[in-house]
């Protein structure tokens, strides 16, 4: 008999998300449900305002990629409004952007996801000085590998444990069969987990210099509110610029003497999820960190593109303002479609919420009915994946020759074909790559400020554009950015200064997605089909595929109201 | 604070951890120190930390943007290790726990059942009650249920951010869902707000250790903000208030005022109707602050920031003096909502005693207030 297995709700991602997998009798997964199980309406809350504001609500949507929808907010009034943005602005957006994705990616392996494959308990057996000895054969350039720097957190580690409160560590999966690393490389990994989270909250000061504050620094229509002067103590000057500098250099060192190293080290315990949780096969990028303007794509360093069916010989490209590629479906999601139309266009988005789930509280959810607070996007009909893993792909795919020296250094240290990146462990390396890709462009991006500032260009804001007097009565934008979880696009239409629609498409809601009319399944769900389960009440692997994604569900779940109608109307059965 | 028998004090963890006794009393100078409070309290955070079992904590996640956690783990003194490993017992945290599903919900219910009165309920994020809840479930049941049955059987509750102590985004016309923050949703229940989108780290950890430390919550205002972080206007405390005050403006975005740093006030700064410690803390551990970094503060501690917009506009209700420049004229308005709010945060100092509440503990606050 078939065993369903239920996760609810999955921890350590952002939001709410509900998973449920149907096992056959050997317990392997033969089919599975994504469930979004939050929404907020934010879109509906933008009608009517100044779009200038648009920034700071679309930065709430997400506490964790903070900046990113901000960034993609201030994109779409521009686009919309016709300015371009001074070099600088341009290049500290890039700063900030990039610090974001090596923050997020570096908090994402260690305290999200790294759980998945190290055991804290198994720790506790770990030789110290085996430890120091590994450690220093993992990464000869990290400095914090004495084996009385492990024996101070092993013996931290057993009081810990023996206090009998465990806190955030009890009731898991220690001891699961699908553990395969050995006690010094689960304390090493557990030093990391530390360290990691001791430096996390140094590199996004580089966001508290330009952007005040973060979580959820300020960002301004037209460029950056941070004025440059190097006659001010008052403004970006050169102690400031010399304290991002050394946040960037500390941040490479964390990067490629712990990270990668950890990464690869993990990696190797576990071939057998090269194997696992590849899923859909189709890659999608809007790309960024513009080098000529947001205008000019062919210059990102992240390349746009969409790879179908793994094959990377051919790179497609996309229009986000081609009515027929980005389109939305909602035939297992909670709303309502006007009479005959089953796929939409952002820019004629409409979404009327209409529970028919299960009254709370459920057991179940039903897969043949609406099952989701999620859209479900497609691209000319196909689901797609998006993040590392599709960025990954298709710069290496496209020949970019940073992309294809990192993604060949990995391989062969890990002796494995690039086939291997289509699993959940690809998605978890492609993370930890683009992340060292993304801390060199950092410095290259800081060394293109100085330069344009020894130019003796200082602006940093166009104020052309920035009295709603100056604008057109009818305009629509759009903007985009890769989130760390991937391919994010805002859609705007300003209508007498006034926000008259505002639609968002978030990597979450791409990669949650539920299943389309088609019955075709999204990427979690497709990732998780054919995984074998060694205990089914303890759902390791289950959480390793979904992890390996990085879920982000506040951004996912959301809504548009065209006319402010009644937004909801429920039928619980 | 009832004595746990299953656990250790947070100095034997930290002792544990190789901290020696010299380095645990200059930590609990330093804590001290950030709170604000007088030197010769030291000994009794020395003795609290010494006797007291690690306080077990709930933190639920509802309709939110993770900001406030985020901003937690930012916290430098103390940082958010210590915080975890050694001074509270996070038992329960989506956003940062091994556990899920069943095994995650297990531990929640385990704690409301078995220890009741002995924990913190912590909320991030608020709850949709249009529609019976449908807009934030977990585990199958509504936020709204899972938040009523933990608050139920807890200490106290902390309300993290905006979005649980006002509503914040979700909450800003027309607040689809019917997103109400916690004090809207609980009662009977000691609540303390921390507002801010997110909170500044050291306010949040501040809030932790003020707690394990005397046992009772701190001072509170009307609107249940400990007044020890949220007491002052961001304008009487900000380092560009000079300017205002002799009328040096920026204009423009990127102008010549910009460059030397002068007021934000007409850019449409909200420090003149913001309470909040950012220009005294400053973020990520004093690097800056918005309005630090050439941006106006939005005020997002206030209650419906959101809807006192748009940002950009000028607060008409302030005087503006002017010496250097002349400001624009003040019309002769009636005090708008933001003024009214000024006035009405300096009234009943008895509301605000009310609602520091005591949560179990003779131990004496600081100032001596037998409450």
């Amino acid at each position: 008999m078939a065993t369903r297995v239920v996760v609810d709700p999955v921890t350590r991602i952002e939001g709410h998300l509900r998973v449920e997998a149907m096992l056959d009798e050997r317990g392997t997964i033969k089919d599975a449900m994504s469930s979004g199980t939050m929404w907020r309406g934010l879109e509906v809350i933008l009608k009517g305002r100044d779009p200038r504001d648009a920034w700071a609500f679309t930065e709430r949507i997400c506490g964790v990629c903070t900046t990113v929808h901000a960034l993609a907010s201030v994109r779409a009034v521009e686009n919309a409004l016709s300015v371009k943005v001074p070099p600088n602005a341009e290049i500290i957006r890039n700063i900030m952007f990039l610090t974001q994705q090596v923050q997020d990616h570096v908090i994402h392996f260690y305290h999200l996801h790294a759980l998945d494959w190290v055991d804290i308990v198994s720790a506790l057996k770990a030789d110290p000085a085996a430890t120091s000895a590994l450690a220093q054969k993992v990464s000869p350039s990290w400095p914090l590998a004495s084996t009385g720097y492990f024996k101070d957190l092993a013996t931290t580690l057993t009081k810990f444990v023996q206090s009998g409160q465990l806190g955030i560590f009890q009731n898991a999966y220690w001891g699961h069969p699908a553990y395969k690393l050995p006690p010094e490389a689960n304390l090493m990994a557990v030093a990391h987990y530390l360290e990691a989270l001791k430096w996390q909250k140094e590199i996004i000061k580089i966001h508290t210099i330009f952007g005040g504050k973060n979580p959820h620094p300020n960002y301004l229509v037209g460029g950056m509110a941070s004025a440059i002067s190097m006659q001010s103590d008052n403004a970006i000057n050169m102690e400031r610029l010399n304290y991002v500098k050394g946040l960037i250099q500390d941040a490479m060192a964390v990067v490629e003497n712990m990270y990668i190293p950890d990464l690869l080290a993990v990696a190797s315990f576990y071939p057998e999820w090269t194997q696992i949780g590849g899923g859909l096969g189709n890659y999608m990028v809007y790309g960024d960190v513009p080098q000529n303007g947001f205008g000019d794509v062919s210059q990102f360093r992240m390349p746009r593109g969409i790879i179908l069916n793994k094959n990377l010989s051919d790179v497609q490209t996309l229009d986000l303002a081609d009515a027929n590629q980005v389109q939305e479906q909602v035939a297992h999601s909670w709303y309502e479609y006007p009479e005959g139309k089953d796929s939409l266009h952002p820019w004629d988005g409409v979404t009327v919420p209409k529970y028919s789930g299960p009254k709370p509280p459920y057991q179940q959810l039903d897969e043949n009915a609406k099952y989701s607070w999620l859209k479900a996007p497609r691209w000319k009909g196909n689901a797609m994946e998006v993040g590392p893993l599709a960025r990954m792909l298709v710069g290496f795919a496209t020949g970019k020759t940073e992309y294809k020296d990192v993604v060949t250094e990995a391989l062969g240290a890990l002796k494995v074909p690039p086939t291997a990146l289509f699993s959940t462990l690809g998605r978890t390396a492609a993370r930890g790559l683009e992340t060292r890709l993304c801390v060199h462009w950092l410095m290259a991006e800081y060394e293109k400020l100085i330069a344009n500032l020894k130019a003796g260009d200082s602006a940093v804001a166009d104020t052309s554009r920035w009295e709603p007097s100056s604008w057109p009565a009818d305009a629509k934008g759009y903007g985009f950015t890769e989130a760390p979880r991937g391919a994010l696009a805002h859609w705007i239409h300003i209508k007498d200064t006034k926000i008259e629609n505002y639609q968002i498409v978030v990597p979450s809601t791409w990669n949650a997605s539920p299943k389309d009319g088609k019955g075709q399944h999204g990427a979690y769900e497709a990732a998780l089909l054919n995984t074998p389960m060694a205990d089914p009440k303890r759902p390791l692997e289950i959480l390793r595929t979904i992890h390996s994604f990085d879920p982000c569900l506040a951004c996912a779940s959301h809504v548009f109201g065209p006319n402010g109608e009644k937004l909801a109307e429920i039928k619980v059965r | 604070m009832e004595t746990y028998a299953r656990s250790a004090s947070t100095y034997d963890v930290l002792r544990a951890h190789g901290v020696d006794r010299r380095r645990f009393l200059k930590f609990c100078t330093m804590m001290a120190a950030a709170m604000g409070l007088d030197a010769t309290v030291v000994p009794q955070i020395v003795e609290a930390l010494e006797t007291k079992p690690r306080l077990p904590v709930i933190w639920l996640h509802g309709l939110e943007c993770t900001c406030c956690s985020e901003s937690f783990i930012r916290s430098s003194h103390p940082i958010a290790q210590d915080v975890i490993l050694n001074m509270i017992s996070l038992d329960y945290d989506d956003t940062l726990q091994a556990a899920a599903g069943f095994q995650a919900e297990e531990i929640r219910k385990k704690l409301i059942k078995e220890h009741p009165g002995e924990y913190v309920l912590a909320v991030e994020g608020n709850a949709p009650t249009a529609d019976g809840g449908v807009y934030c479930m977990v585990g199958g049941d509504t936020f709204l249920n899972i938040l009523r049955e933990s608050a139920e059987n807890a200490k106290a509750v902390i309300a993290w951010g905006s979005c649980a102590s006002n509503g914040c985004v979700q909450a800003a016309k027309p607040n689809p869902t019917g997103a109400k923050p916690v004090h809207e949703l609980i009662s009977h229940k000691a609540i303390i707000n921390v507002p801010g989108c997110p909170p500044i780290a050291e306010v949040m950890t501040g809030v932790l250790t003020y707690i394990l430390t005397f046992g009772a919550l701190p001072d509170l205002d009307r609107y249940g903000r400990p007044k020890m972080f949220y007491g002052q206007r961001i304008h009487d405390k900000c380092y560009r208030r000079p300017f205002f005050d002799a009328g040096q403006f920026v204009e423009s975005w990127d102008d010549d005022g910009a460059k030397k740093g002068w007021c934000l006030y007409k850019m449409g700064c909200r420090g003149p109707t913001t309470y909040n410690s950012c220009p005294t803390f400053k973020w990520n551990n004093g690097v800056s602050y918005p309005i630090g970094s050439g941006h106006g503060c939005i005020g997002c501690s206030e209650e419906n920031f959101w809807d006192n917009g748009p940002f950009y506009e000028r607060l008409s209700s302030i005087p503006v003096p002017g010496i250097e420049s002349t400001p624009d004229t003040i019309g002769a308005v009636a005090a708008g909502a933001a003024l009214i709010g000024v006035g009405a945060h300096f009234i009943s100092t008895e509301a605000r005693r009310a609602a520091g509440k005591k949560i179990g503990s003779d131990t004496k606050t600081p100032d001596g207030e037998g409450r």
